[in-house]
């Protein structure tokens, strides 16, 4: 029973196959990459794996469990979560609430306690509270707490959206692009935090990645894709030196 | 039968000018995505202003139509320039409420100028009728069908195979890259709100006839014509005449068949069905978001 | 310039964040507790009106400020509470109480029945069976989105407001249903009586506090992600369709009880006083107010009732002064007096008051989009931030119209 398995999954948008009968398996603890030139189906793969699209055929299995039919917000509270490529934070938020809604698979409390905001709810609100602070120390967002994210950095808000996956606690964690969009030492100061990731947190990471020197810094099997099909799989220097990769992704 | 021939005449020219109202609802969402509940309003000013041409200052019937339509286009750009203009990009609630002030601003003010009493012109269709057979077809019933009709092909003509129409079409996408792309948004957006309004207008000075001219013909009318562009599908113009047409044949054919009451109701029970079964509507196109 | 030093979470999570919040709102508190023994019977009607608005306010922040679904359906919301209260108060149900009471039903095969349900008052009935209606209401609204739900709300209080007409056997049509005087638990409260007002500021205070304690749970905080953006609450686990249902459910409760206290207040009940219209003024009441906070029902509420006040004031007053200024200032007697007739045409005409309404959404709008509490909020800042207040903190940001349709 491997950690997480993708099983011949597909996915069809009218007459464009995005994806083509693709399956792999990650394994607990680790980091596994999935590289490939833009249109490849990378992001279509992680939207059909968090459950915001829905496969033409193939199956998904998280542990032992299908969940090829389960909505997204089921999965999250299995401990599978997710950053987007294109930022989905709540803009008019502080960065303090955004990374409490990311509490909310964690939160006990019913209805009718809340309205009355009973004491058990507010202890629930400072262990909540506290969990956050913990990643917010993890990421160094000190300086940004109580800042609108409207108001932010790029580089801050990508930081914010990882922060906000980490805050539920998740045991699969998918990174989609992490270092698009930041600069040389905003990318070196990412590759140490996904390795602080997988170590201190024992976080697996399934990742979507452009930028080789994050991928080979950090990952440890990669698998590469084109126009929606498997290219290679392997180590890092394995499917780097695949003629086929080199010829569709790397350049020879 | 002949009941039913003659009711679904009268369904048809209703939802002809249902129709009308959507289709200015239909070209403002088209170019801005926003939905203009002041549409109705619009309609009943173009009325009123025919009254004062006509019926006032003396206009013969045509002139005075086309007098209205003008000067209802110069006050739809004015209308685009103080109160649209400067809220674009707002949140869509926040426009919407702005229009529905306008709408309520428009009606209390004619109002206040000509008056709460109901209005007529004289018009060359007031008294005319078709007999084919035992059918008796009036003339002011047909006059807002014809129009209608050949409005709709001109519009759809126009946002379809004019530069201007793709470039409408584009503003209403993305705004700031059709400002990079060279497309004068402000002139663009002042045409798309004068159009809205002549057309407004014709549907105002064609309708007199049949329900005279008062402040609250807007309101009513205005309300009903959301089920007809919802109907056709908000992006469509041959869809806001077809979502008219049909909605003004239910609700002609409910108040002729079923009990009293349902006549209003109906419109709206065609509404909700249709926004929980398809609520692109019958012409309008699916959109995913890519994330 | 003040800063507030922070040591425990507890100071985020707490409802009064420092001494000088707690002084104000007691102070407020006080002087809304006050203020019968202090204004005119007329003011203090008007009050339990702000009173009444607001909580609908607050109903309304919860669904379209926090959660994003805009709603221009509460009037119905509002029916369905005052009609509630009616028809319980006929069969004998008092405000506030315990005991059972009896519906007569012919049902099919059982012929006529008689089904006993237990109550706890019809103030709590109407807030149920609204919250009821409201979470139906949510469920085919989850598929619809912006101006598709704007007038899915529109149609359905149309639709409420036909029934009511047409429901004869329960609803007495548009001839209307007398509401009697209040009673709970065996004292009675007339509705022009000072014991009322404290009643409505009651039920506001707790309204307003368990929609604050909401805000500040996890709840409340899905509420927000469902509104500023669906794909991420989803990926957070917030089940959208349950919480969607449970705004509009609580939404709708909340405008029920509202419902509950204007049927009260009003003393008579017809369908066409709930019409669109009145929804709209609810919607004004948030846009005015502000959909940022609380605080912007109340404001709102009052910016609202006191339209009316203020308009007679205007036909009464205004053309008498300022043909005075007129003549003050130099100008002949026979100008002055035709300017007040011309002022007092204008202040009359049927129809000023729509006029003014529309001119008030437009400007606020246009000029004020975080309303009166925003506006109380810049002040605030300015003063606090003393002389280094910077013109352009608020300085609106051109924004470009970006396609809605792919959410």
């Amino acid at each position: 029973m491997s950690f997480f398995r993708v099983d011949g999954i597909s996915l069809q948008f009218g007459g464009l196959k995005a994806v083509d009968n693709v399956s792999f398996e990650v394994d607990k603890g680790e980091i596994f990459t999935i590289i490939g030139p833009n249109g490849a189906g990378k992001t279509s793969i992680f939207n059909l794996i968090s459950r915001l699209y829905e496969p033409s055929s193939g199956r998904l299995y998280f542990g032992d469990c299908d969940i090829t039919g389960l909505p997204p917000h089921t999965i999250a509270k299995m401990g599978i979560a997710r950053t987007f490529q294109n930022i989905e934070l709540f803009e008019n938020a502080s960065l303090l609430a955004n990374l409490l809604v990311g509490r909310h698979c964690h939160s006990r409390t019913r209805l009718w306690q809340e309205l009355m905001f009973l004491p058990s709810v507010k202890r629930a609100e400072r262990q909540h509270r506290a969990k956050v602070e913990e990643v917010i120390d993890l990421l160094d967002l000190q300086a940004y707490r109580e800042k609108i994210i409207a108001g932010l950095p790029y580089g801050v808000r990508k930081v914010t959206e990882l922060a906000r996956a980490l805050c539920s606690e998740p045991k699969l964690i998918l990174l989609d692009e992490p270092s698009s969009g930041l600069n040389v030492e905003e990318t070196d100061d990412m590759s140490f935090w996904i390795r602080d990731i997988k170590d201190e947190l024992g976080i697996t990471v399934l990742m979507v990645e452009h930028d080789m020197t994050l991928v080979n810094r950090v990952s440890d099997r990669v698998l590469a894709l084109n126009y929606g099909r498997v290219l290679a799989s392997g180590t890092p220097a394995q499917v780097q030196s695949h003629p086929d990769v080199i010829a569709a992704y790397l350049g020879s | 039968m002949l009941d039913f021939i003659q009711q679904l005449v009268s369904g048809i020219a209703l939802g002809c000018v249902y129709g009308l109202i959507a289709l200015g609802f239909v070209l403002i969402y088209k170019a801005t995505e926003v939905v203009n509940f002041a549409q109705g309003d619009l309609m009943m000013l173009g009325g009123f202003f025919a009254y004062t041409f006509i019926s006032l200052m003396g206009f013969s019937y045509w002139s005075g139509f086309v007098l209205s339509v003008v000067t209802m286009g110069l006050i739809g750009m004015l209308i685009e320039r103080l109160v649209v203009r400067p809220i674009l990009g707002y949140p869509q609630f926040a426009i919407v409420m702005a229009t529905i002030g306008l709408g309520y601003f428009l009606r209390s003010t004619a109002g206040m100028i000509w008056g709460t009493d109901d209005l007529k012109i004289d018009n060359p269709f007031a008294s005319g009728v078709i007999r084919i057979g035992n059918l008796v077809l009036a003339h002011d019933k047909l006059s807002v069908i014809v129009a209608t009709v050949i409005l709709c092909a001109l519009l759809y003509v126009f946002f379809n195979r004019t530069r201007l129409g793709t470039a409408m079409r584009a503003t209403s996408e993305n705004m700031l890259a059709a400002y990079y792309m060279g497309i004068p948004v402000k002139r663009v957006v002042s045409l798309i709100w004068a159009i809205s309004a002549m057309v407004a207008a014709c549907a105002g000075v064609l309708l007199a006839p049949i329900t005279f001219i008062h402040t609250n013909v807007g309101l009513a009318l205005g309300l009903k014509a959301f089920p007809a562009a919802v109907l056709g599908g908000f992006g469509s113009i041959p869809g806001a005449l077809a979502g008219g047409v049909i909605i003004g044949v239910i609700e002609t054919m409910a108040g002729f068949y079923l009990a009293a009451g349902w006549k209003d109701v109906a419109p709206y029970v065609v509404l909700l069905g249709v926004l929980l079964l398809r609520p692109q509507g019958l012409f309008g196109m699916v959109a995913r978001k890519k994330v | 310039m003040q800063f507030f030093f922070k040591t425990t979470y507890d100071q985020d999570i707490r409802l009064i964040q420092h001494r000088g919040q707690l002084w104000s709102y007691a102070l407020l508190f006080g002087a809304l507790l006050a203020a019968p023994l202090l204004l005119s019977s007329y003011l203090q009607s008007q009050f339990v009106f702000v009173f009444i608005y607001a909580i609908v306010g607050v109903a309304l922040m919860i669904l379209t400020g926090f959660t994003g679904q805009g709603s221009l359906g509460h009037a119905a919301f509002l029916a369905i509470g005052a009609y509630t209260t009616a028809y319980l108060q006929s069969k004998g149900v008092p405000f506030a109480g315990a005991g059972l009471f009896h519906l007569d039903l012919t049902l099919p095969w059982i012929g006529a029945s008689r089904l006993w349900l237990p109550h706890l008052g019809y103030f709590l009935w109407a807030g149920v069976l609204t919250g009821i209606i409201g979470a139906v209401v949510g469920f085919p609204a989850l598929r619809l989105h912006g101006i598709y739900l704007l007038i899915a709300t529109i149609s359905f209080a149309f639709i409420v407001e036909e029934i009511l007409a047409r429901w004869e056997s329960v609803t007495h049509g548009n001839e209307g249903l007398r509401v009697r005087t209040l009673q709970a638990w065996g004292i009675e409260i007339p509705t022009n009586h000072v014991s009322f007002y404290y009643l409505c500021l009651g039920v506001l205070a707790i309204i307003i506090i368990g929609a604050l304690n909401l805000m500040r749970s996890p709840t409340g905080r899905a509420f927000i992600a469902i509104r500023d953006s669906e794909t991420a609450a989803k990926s957070m686990g917030i089940d959208i369709a349950a919480y969607k249902v449970k705004s509009f459910a609580i939404s709708a409760a909340i405008t029920g009880l509202a419902g509950s206290l204007y049927a009260h207040k009003l003393s008579f009940i017809s369908p066409e006083m709930f019409t669109l219209l009145l929804s709209i003024e609810f919607v004004m009441v948030i846009i005015i107010g502000g959909a940022i906070g609380l605080h912007g029902a109340v404001l709102g509420a009052i910016f609202i009732v006191m339209v009316d006040p203020l308009l007679t004031w205007v036909k009464d007053d205004v053309p008498t002064f300022i043909a005075g200024l007129a003549t003050s200032l130099g100008v002949g007697a026979g100008r002055a007096q035709a300017l007040e007739q011309t002022l007092n045409n204008v202040a009359s005409a049927a129809g000023l008051k729509g006029a003014i309404y529309g001119l008030i959404i437009m400007l606020f709008i246009l000029f004020e989009p975080m309303g009166l509490y925003g506006r109380w909020l810049k002040i605030k800042l300015f003063f606090q931030l003393f002389p280094l207040y910077k013109r352009a903190s608020f300085k609106r940001q051109k924004t470009y119209v970006k396609t809605e349709r792919n959410r």
